[in-house]
């Protein structure tokens, strides 16, 4: 069985003078432990996308299964990590930050959660800031944190939502190869969003290429094997430009492949 | 003027160069401490003392230019009065029975501002409902109701509390009720996430999250509830036999006693800097300054 199951999800969500589409019949499937990367530009919905696999929104047509069970509310079995910093709580100390989820789901005894605890901020290498509030950290500490505490709990899938878009350059590259490095210990499944094509390259296992207004499948690609040290490939430069056809090209041929944006442009 | 060298190819590009970092241990540690004469001049206490004293001397040197111990008397005999008062158990005996009613009505207007304030969380109606009740009694005067209050429970504490209660309630109420929804949507969101529902997301993110507004509620709760109460003292502590702080400038005021009336208002502005400079900014430096939220 599949992990995740998304199967023809249309979103829509409601802004005081409109009914947006953010999503149109999106079907995709994750497996274990792959990080499977939803990339396209803004307006594509996969922000949204990610929001309803999360369980803040319901889809309006189709289906979102994780693990045969059908989402229907937020719950820590999918934790996310937002692009904000905000998303920790500026009242708790990094290791309060880290033990909360443990503490307000009760998935762990208190002595253990502790323990558990430090060996995620170990993993993150803040131990030093253990005893920090978050508006002492920097950006990409307050990042680390916070994916530590999301994957302290153990979820079934991490979703993540271009978490290291605010970071500077220097940081994200820093971040990428972090979170990387993680996967290789933990193996974890990660969701991402971005809309980077090279992030996604170098993050992803898996990438899931989706077109604006409505955000529509365009493609999915397999990404296993590039990574920081295949960058300067031709293999890499080709398959970037790749998605960066599939990503601006219009489609050229107006029956197939998609047949709805036919229909939409009448 | 420049001497022109001869022109190579290569004439405009500097050389490329690496090397190791300096030692930069001869500056010593990185980060040191501040003088200490640096550090007592900037102190925030100090500062405030500084003020303080500064005000005392403006008293003086007008009281003693004025010359007219009716109309304005000096610092030092207002505190003459103030310190024979405090021995001879007077004043305290007044302040404790200001604070007792104080304390009752603080308490339940705050109690009371939770319950609608979580209802306003809870369902639209009750948003709405929070919001008439706050735009038609916040502007009300408190000691206006004091002529119904004495019609409903008569001369005595549970009138003061009514008062009391108004003034806090409204308040603390639209502070909170404002801080819930400029929780951001992430904050909230990421408490969702673990499943947090009800009380317990109130408790755990939104209330923690909102703590400066609450605060801000509070203090200004507070404020109200304190001039509130000596000004509704001051109306009839005429037939209350143990009046408070109120009843004390009162009656000094029939008196002719300026001396005793300054001594009264004294013990409440000192009250006031007493709550707000020690009880609050304790909360605050362990609370909202402690993580951030408020510098």
């Amino acid at each position: 069985m599949r992990l995740l199951e998304v199967e023809g999800v249309t979103l829509q969500y409601k802004t005081p003078r409109h009914l947006v589409t953010a999503a149109y019949k999106v079907d995709f499937a994750v497996d274990q432990s792959e990080r499977y990367v939803i990339l396209g530009p803004s307006g594509c919905g996969k922000s949204t996308l990610l929001k309803a696999v999360g369980g803040f929104m319901r889809p309006v047509e189709g289906t979102i299964r994780i693990r045969g069970t059908e989402v229907s509310e937020p719950g820590p079995d999918r934790m996310m990590v937002f692009q904000e910093f905000e998303q920790l709580m500026p009242w708790k100390t990094v290791l309060g930050n880290v033990l909360f989820p443990m503490r307000a789901t009760g998935k762990f005894p208190r002595a253990a959660a502790r323990d558990r605890a430090e060996a995620a901020i170990e993993t993150v290498r803040l131990t030093k800031f253990r005893d920090a509030y978050p508006h002492m950290l920097s950006g990409g500490m307050k990042m680390r944190v916070a994916i530590a505490r999301a994957m302290v709990l153990e979820p079934d899938i991490l979703l993540m939502d271009e978490p290291f878009a605010a970071l500077d350059a220097l940081t994200r590259r820093a971040m990428q190869q972090e979170l990387l490095s993680l996967w290789r210990q933990l193996r974890f499944t990660v969701l991402f969003v971005t809309h980077s094509i090279e992030e996604a390259m170098l993050i992803g296992s898996r990438i899931l290429v989706l077109t604006p207004h409505p955000g529509r499948v365009r493609a999915e690609l397999d990404a296993d094997g590039f990574d920081f040290d295949t960058m300067d490939r031709t293999e890499f430069g080709a398959m970037s430009k790749r998605i960066h056809r599939l990503l601006f090209e219009p489609v050229t041929d107006p029956v197939a492949p998609t047949a709805m944006a036919g229909t939409l442009r009448q | 003027m420049s001497v022109v060298t001869p022109q190579t190819p290569d004439a405009g590009r500097r050389p490329e160069f690496e090397r190791e970092p300096l030692d930069a241990a001869g500056i010593g540690e990185i980060e040191r401490p501040l003088p200490l004469i640096e550090r007592i001049v900037h102190d925030d206490t100090v500062q405030r003392v500084g003020m303080l004293l500064a005000l005392v001397l403006v008293w003086e040197l007008y009281a003693r230019w004025l010359d007219n111990a009716l109309l304005f008397p000096t610092f030092t005999e207002t505190m003459g009065v103030f310190g024979g008062d405090i021995a001879s158990g007077v004043l305290p005996d007044r302040i404790l029975t200001s604070l007792k009613s104080l304390a009752i009505g603080y308490a339940a207007g705050v109690a009371l501002a939770g319950v609608f304030t979580t209802m306003a969380v809870a369902s639209a109606i009750g948003t709405r409902l929070l919001s008439t009740l706050t735009a038609m009694f916040n502007p009300l005067p408190a000691i206006a109701l004091l002529p119904l209050a004495l019609i409903w429970f008569g001369l005595g504490i549970p009138s003061l509390v009514f008062v009391i209660v108004h003034s806090v309630l409204w308040a603390v109420a639209l502070n909170t009720l404002s801080g819930f929804r400029s929780v951001p949507e992430t904050l909230r969101m990421s408490g969702r996430n673990l499943g947090l529902k009800g009380a317990r997301y109130v408790g755990l993110i939104l209330i923690p999250a909102a703590f400066p507004s609450i605060l801000a509620g509070l203090k200004i709760g507070w404020a109200f509830a304190w001039r509130t109460l000596v000004a509704a003292e001051l109306v009839f502590g005429v037939s209350s036999r143990s009046g408070g702080l109120g009843w004390y400038i009162f009656e000094a005021r029939a008196e002719l006693e300026t001396a005793r009336v300054f001594a009264g208002l004294f013990a409440v502005i000192v009250i006031g800097l007493v709550i707000e400079a020690v009880i609050f900014r304790a909360i605050e430096a362990r609370t909202v300054t402690l993580w951030g939220m408020q510098r």
